[in-house]
């Protein structure tokens, strides 16, 4: 139904709104390739919001400009953007019917009776509504509501679809089940998706980028793995997951990397030493570090005591303590949990030296 | 289930005083009416009789629903648009708004209905003005009929149908209008076909309320319609202390009371109570 080159390619220059003397979005430059799936990830208040309603139109920015498809369209108000928009809550209109509801976009955009007919069935099929048409938004379930709204937002083939947090109020099993039927939807129409959340695991299940919002700041963009495994700044390493954190001495580049020494022991990065010289703080994901009785010379390890485990079902949980006092959790196997406790609780932790990442010391 | 029982205990007592008041004073009077108009002035169904053959009785009927019709369109109209206003517009548009809703309700009917006279009549405001710019030669007939107690019950009635208007606008959520217009939909057009709809059992409220009122309105058509435009509520006082007729006054404020009963079932049919406060 989509032509993949009808997705549109949205520039956001320096984009910055103020309410006051709050500082909702600062200086915000941000490409959005046509036909992507970008999120937006960020606690609330983190202006991730402000700037989906500055790309629908209902927030004039402070400052910047934002183009689509190479068009300024800063000034040009939301009913002349022609961008799907899918709200928190749904916000479906209580007293049309589904199909008047779906119809709508293409009634205001005076659609023959035939077109909108067909446009509309093909819709309500595609969202697997069919046998809901007459039914009020009442008398849907959830998840229902949730497809009417997309259909909603997409049956007159918007260049973007912007979703404010969509899935917020459905429970689990439905939200998973929604989350492939919109990554199927992307696909499927090609369009360019901007995708509003707050749930860090959500944001890298379903997006091609990742933008990462703090305090109206943008933080730093990019694949799931990518900021997932090699974050710029202790904020987005802690927001996208768990994480250790090792304070780190004598940080120098090396070949291929950089090395530096924590608690007595050398330690290898793949990673550059380019933003961080001398103290910095070595980070970890859990579940990259593994238990070892000892570790071999020139592997990546130090020496920790297993306080505490949690069982998982599928893995355990391990809590432990370094020789200096620094607290670390591992994922590990349930049956190497239960031998690490008892052993005299004193082993090794090591993990590759690809997956330590350097964060600045202190502060964000 | 406890907490429940004993919530639902307390607000029954709670209403009981007012209640008994309502029974003392409204409805065993009420009773005693409703027997004059079997009994009065011998047992039967007579009065009733009456009502079905007499013309005066009837086209008095007629006149008090044309009027009360009209009245509830102009008025529902004219609140819907000082609501929006009131609910929807700036900090100083509301103050504005809301400072017209509520002055009314400071002057007394009485003096509102002289007010309209002094106003509306051949040697009123309105009519010298007119003659002195020049617009009219003759004085316009805008008082003792219909047009003046019209002018005179909306004037009354408007602000009590924006309540039930400002209870569905607020309880409207935003996000709806934004949809709206994200979807390409002009501002115009979102208020025709979201806003409005919307606003569905507010209109309705506003609009039943305002059609009881008018229907039982005395002061103002006494006033305003000068003896020719009488309504119901005036016939049954005419009945009742000028022509010594209690069994036929009965008989009407029975099938007045009756009427407006149904109407008010209809409403709360239709409408939340909540709604209308």
């Amino acid at each position: 139904m989509q032509q993949p080159g009808r997705a549109a390619e949205i520039k956001a220059i320096g984009i910055g709104k103020s309410f006051g003397s709050f500082r909702a979005l600062d200086d915000l430059t941000l490409d959005i390739g046509r036909g992507e799936f970008l999120t937006l990830l960020g606690p609330s208040g983190s202006g991730k919001t402000t700037f989906l309603m500055i790309l629908a139109g209902f927030i004039q920015p402070t400052d910047g400009r934002l183009y689509s498809d190479g068009v300024d369209i800063t000034e040009r108000p939301a009913e002349q953007r022609a961008a799907g928009m899918v709200f928190q809550g749904y916000a479906l209109f209580p007293h049309m019917s589904v199909e008047a509801n779906i119809a709508f976009p293409l009634k205001v955009r005076k659609k023959s009776s035939a077109e909108i007919k067909r446009r509309v069935g093909e819709m309500i099929e595609r969202v697997g509504l069919k046998g809901h048409e007459k039914k009020l938004p009442s008398q849907l379930s959830g998840g229902q509501q949730q497809r009417v709204a997309l259909a909603r937002a997409l049956v007159f083939e918007p260049g973007v679809l912007l979703l404010d947090e969509p899935f917020s109020a459905l429970d689990k099993g439905l939200r998973g089940q929604m989350q492939a039927e919109m990554k199927r939807l992307h696909q499927e129409t090609g369009t360019t998706f901007v995708f509003v959340t707050h749930d860090q695991s959500e944001a890298l299940a379903l997006s091609s980028r990742v933008a990462i919002f703090n305090h109206g700041k943008l933080l730093q963009v990019g694949a799931p793995d990518e900021v997932y495994d090699r974050p710029d700044n202790r904020f987005v390493a802690e927001f996208l997951g768990e994480i250790n954190m090792l304070p780190l001495k004598g940080v120098r580049p090396a070949d291929n990397g950089s090395t530096g020494v924590c608690e007595d022991r050398a330690i290898s990065m793949r990673c550059k030493a380019e933003k961080v010289r001398g103290d910095a703080i070595l980070a970890i994901r859990p579940e990259y570090m593994s238990i070892a009785p000892e570790a071999a010379v020139g592997e990546n390890g130090i020496a920790a005591t297993a306080v505490a485990s949690t069982y998982l079902g599928a893995a355990t949980r391990l809590d432990l303590t370094t020789r200096q006092g620094a607290k670390v959790t591992v994922s590990v196997p349930n049956e190497v949990a239960a031998s690490a406790l008892s052993k005299g609780n004193s082993v090794w932790l090591t993990w590759p030296a690809e997956k330590g990442f350097l964060l600045p010391d202190g502060g964000q | 289930m406890r907490a429940y029982l004993s919530d639902r205990m307390g607000a029954a007592l709670l209403m009981a005083p007012l209640l008994l008041f309502l029974v003392l004073a409204y409805a065993w009077p009420f009773l005693g009416v409703v027997k004059w108009s079997f009994t009065l002035p011998t047992p039967g169904l007579g009065q009733y009789n009456a009502l079905l053959t007499d013309q005066l009785v009837q086209s008095v009927f007629i006149r008090t629903l044309r009027i009360a019709a009209i009245v509830t369109i102009v008025s529902v109209a004219a609140a819907y648009a000082i609501t929006v206003v009131w609910v929807r517009g700036t900090p100083v548009q509301r103050v504005v708004a809301e400072f017209c809703i509520l002055v009314p309700f400071w002057i007394s009917v009485l003096t509102r209905a002289f007010g309209w006279v002094a106003l509306l009549s051949n040697r009123g405001l309105i009519n010298t003005w007119l003659q002195a710019v020049g617009f009219i030669s003759e004085p316009l007939a805008l008082v003792r009929n219909e047009f003046g107690v019209i002018v005179g019950m909306t004037h009354f009635l408007i602000p009590f149908a924006v309540f039930p208007l400002a209870s569905s606008m607020r309880s409207l959520d935003d996000r709806v209008l934004l949809a709206a217009r994200g979807l390409g939909s002009s501002r115009m057009r979102t208020f025709w076909s979201v806003f409005v709809p919307m606003t569905r059992s507010g209109i309705i409220g506003s609009a039943l309320i305002v059609f009881v009122f008018s229907l039982g309105f005395f002061v103002t058509p006494a006033i305003l319609g000068g003896g020719r435009s009488v309504m119901i509520a005036e016939l049954i006082y005419l009945r009742i202390f000028q022509s010594p007729d209690w069994g036929l006054g009965a008989a009407i404020s029975v099938v007045l009371v009756l009427f407006v009963g149904a109407l008010m079932a209809l409403l709360f049919r239709y409408v939340r109570p909540k709604q209308l406060v």
